[in-house]
């Protein structure tokens, strides 16, 4: 016994340096998989308010763009709102979905780690949950993470962790969309089928096959094809539509069925 | 004794809100940042006890990861730093180490030097290698590695030599 506290009187800088380094390590390791980074995360009041601060300062060097975006998303949706008057009386609905969206604004932004992560200044008060889809006028964005009272984290498309389901928009062929950490402005779109008649230009969309985003949001556009070594598949690499460093406004998405969609399938893979 | 460890705490602060407010937002380059707050662990004082040394610098690195949602990357850079810092001590200042009479606004600018650039290059390894946590990826931790030694050190050093004039 004595000599055991000996040791650890002598060595115990070293062994305080064992400890704190092995918490750092669990954190880290932990931080890598999906839905586990609990603990160390940007969604609490401290940090939101900090970040608040700041956004409310750099939020005037673009208002300029946003209000350009804006712009054009009126035209778009004026546009197909006319067009829909139109159409309305031939038109036949085929599926309900149900959502709500949400505003938030961009409070943190990353893009230059291999896990990147967005601080949103909606939380529970504003009735933001898990696994809600975040989206901007162009494109999506992520998946909700973390929610404090006040503020939320987001995974970003730019990240390891997330794997989305999404389609090419003409011929509905799926992949999942997976980043391979090399550029903000490319992710890569895997497993799509060797039948699917690609062309570079061609537009990939979210495959409503997830529960979390609404079918046919905009992804990207295809930029470069090459064939799996398998040969049976393909990789294609997708330019974003949206500029994934300098997002201002987003809008988060409910899907009110979630629920009553996990909960069968729970059911069937039972 | 009071002032001594105001300046230390204005100096945290100071570094961990320029570092999460300004320094994380840069992106030079696309992916390059300076993590200046790095300067903290390195001008600590020398005599001070080193397990609360250590666990200052785990505090640190710690805030700056919950901040930029890092799991605990900068925590173990930052910690294995401060560790490691006897000897990085050692081996740029030399004699002048052993006899404890390290003064950083006094010291010669080559001592300096070599004193930033060991530390700096020791801390972002083990920064990016966690980050990264691929080993299939070396050369892209690499090259985060050096480029963004690059701008710390430089960062880190007209830092050090502005705010150490007016004490001569």
């Amino acid at each position: 016994m004595q000599q055991i506290l000996n040791f650890v009187l002598k060595n115990k800088t070293f062994l305080l340096f064992l400890l704190l380094l092995s918490i750092s390590l669990a954190l880290t390791i932990q931080s890598h998989s999906y839905h586990r980074s609990k603990f160390v995360n940007s969604a609490n009041n401290i940090t939101g308010g900090i970040y608040g601060a700041f956004h409310s300062i750099s939020q005037y060097f673009d208002l300029k763009q946003e209000n350009e975006k804006l712009a054009n998303e009126n035209k778009r949706l004026r546009a197909s709102l006319f067009n829909m008057r139109q159409n309305a009386s031939n038109s036949k609905i085929d599926t309900i979905q149900r959502f709500n969206v949400y505003k938030a604004h961009v409070y943190k932004n990353s893009y230059t780690l291999s896990n990147n992560v967005l601080t949103l200044n909606k939380g529970k008060t504003d009735s933001i949950d898990e696994d809600f889809g975040v989206i901007t006028t162009s494109g999506i964005v992520g998946i909700i993470d973390n929610v404090s009272n006040n503020y939320s984290t987001a995974i970003s498309i730019l990240s390891k962790k997330t794997r989305i389901n999404a389609k090419l928009k003409k011929s509905n062929h799926i992949g999942s969309l997976v980043w391979d950490g090399k550029s903000p402005n490319y992710t890569l779109l895997k497993d799509v089928s060797k039948f699917a008649n690609v062309a570079i230009g061609d537009t990939i969309v979210t495959g409503g096959q997830s529960s979390i985003f609404p079918k046919d949001i905009g992804i990207g556009t295809v930029a470069q094809l090459e064939t799996d070594p398998g040969g049976d598949t393909y990789t294609i690499n997708v330019k974003l539509f949206n500029d994934m460093t300098n997002l201002g406004t987003v809008y988060i998405v409910e899907n009110l069925d979630r629920t009553e969609i996990f909960n069968l399938q729970k059911q069937s893979n039972e | 004794m009071n002032s001594f460890f105001g300046i230390h705490i204005w100096r945290f602060l100071v570094l961990l809100l320029v570092q999460v407010g300004i320094c994380n937002h840069i992106n030079f380059m696309g992916y390059i940042n300076p993590y200046i707050y790095i300067i903290f662990i390195l001008l600590f004082p020398i005599n001070n006890n080193r397990q609360v040394f250590l666990i200052v610098s785990f505090l640190l690195g710690m805030l700056i990861d919950i901040f930029s949602d890092s799991g605990g990357v900068h925590a173990a850079a930052s910690l294995v730093l401060a560790y490691s810092r006897p000897l990085i001590l050692k081996s740029s200042f030399g004699l002048m180490y052993d006899y404890q009479s390290v003064k950083f606004s006094h010291s010669d600018f080559g001592s300096l030097f070599t004193y930033v650039i060991i530390a700096t290059i020791l801390h972002h390894m083990v920064l990016f290698t966690l980050e990264v946590f691929n080993l299939s990826l070396i050369l892209l931790i690499l090259k985060k590695v050096v480029f963004s030694s690059i701008f710390t050190c430089i960062l880190s050093l007209i830092i050090l030599i502005l705010f150490s004039k007016g004490k001569r």
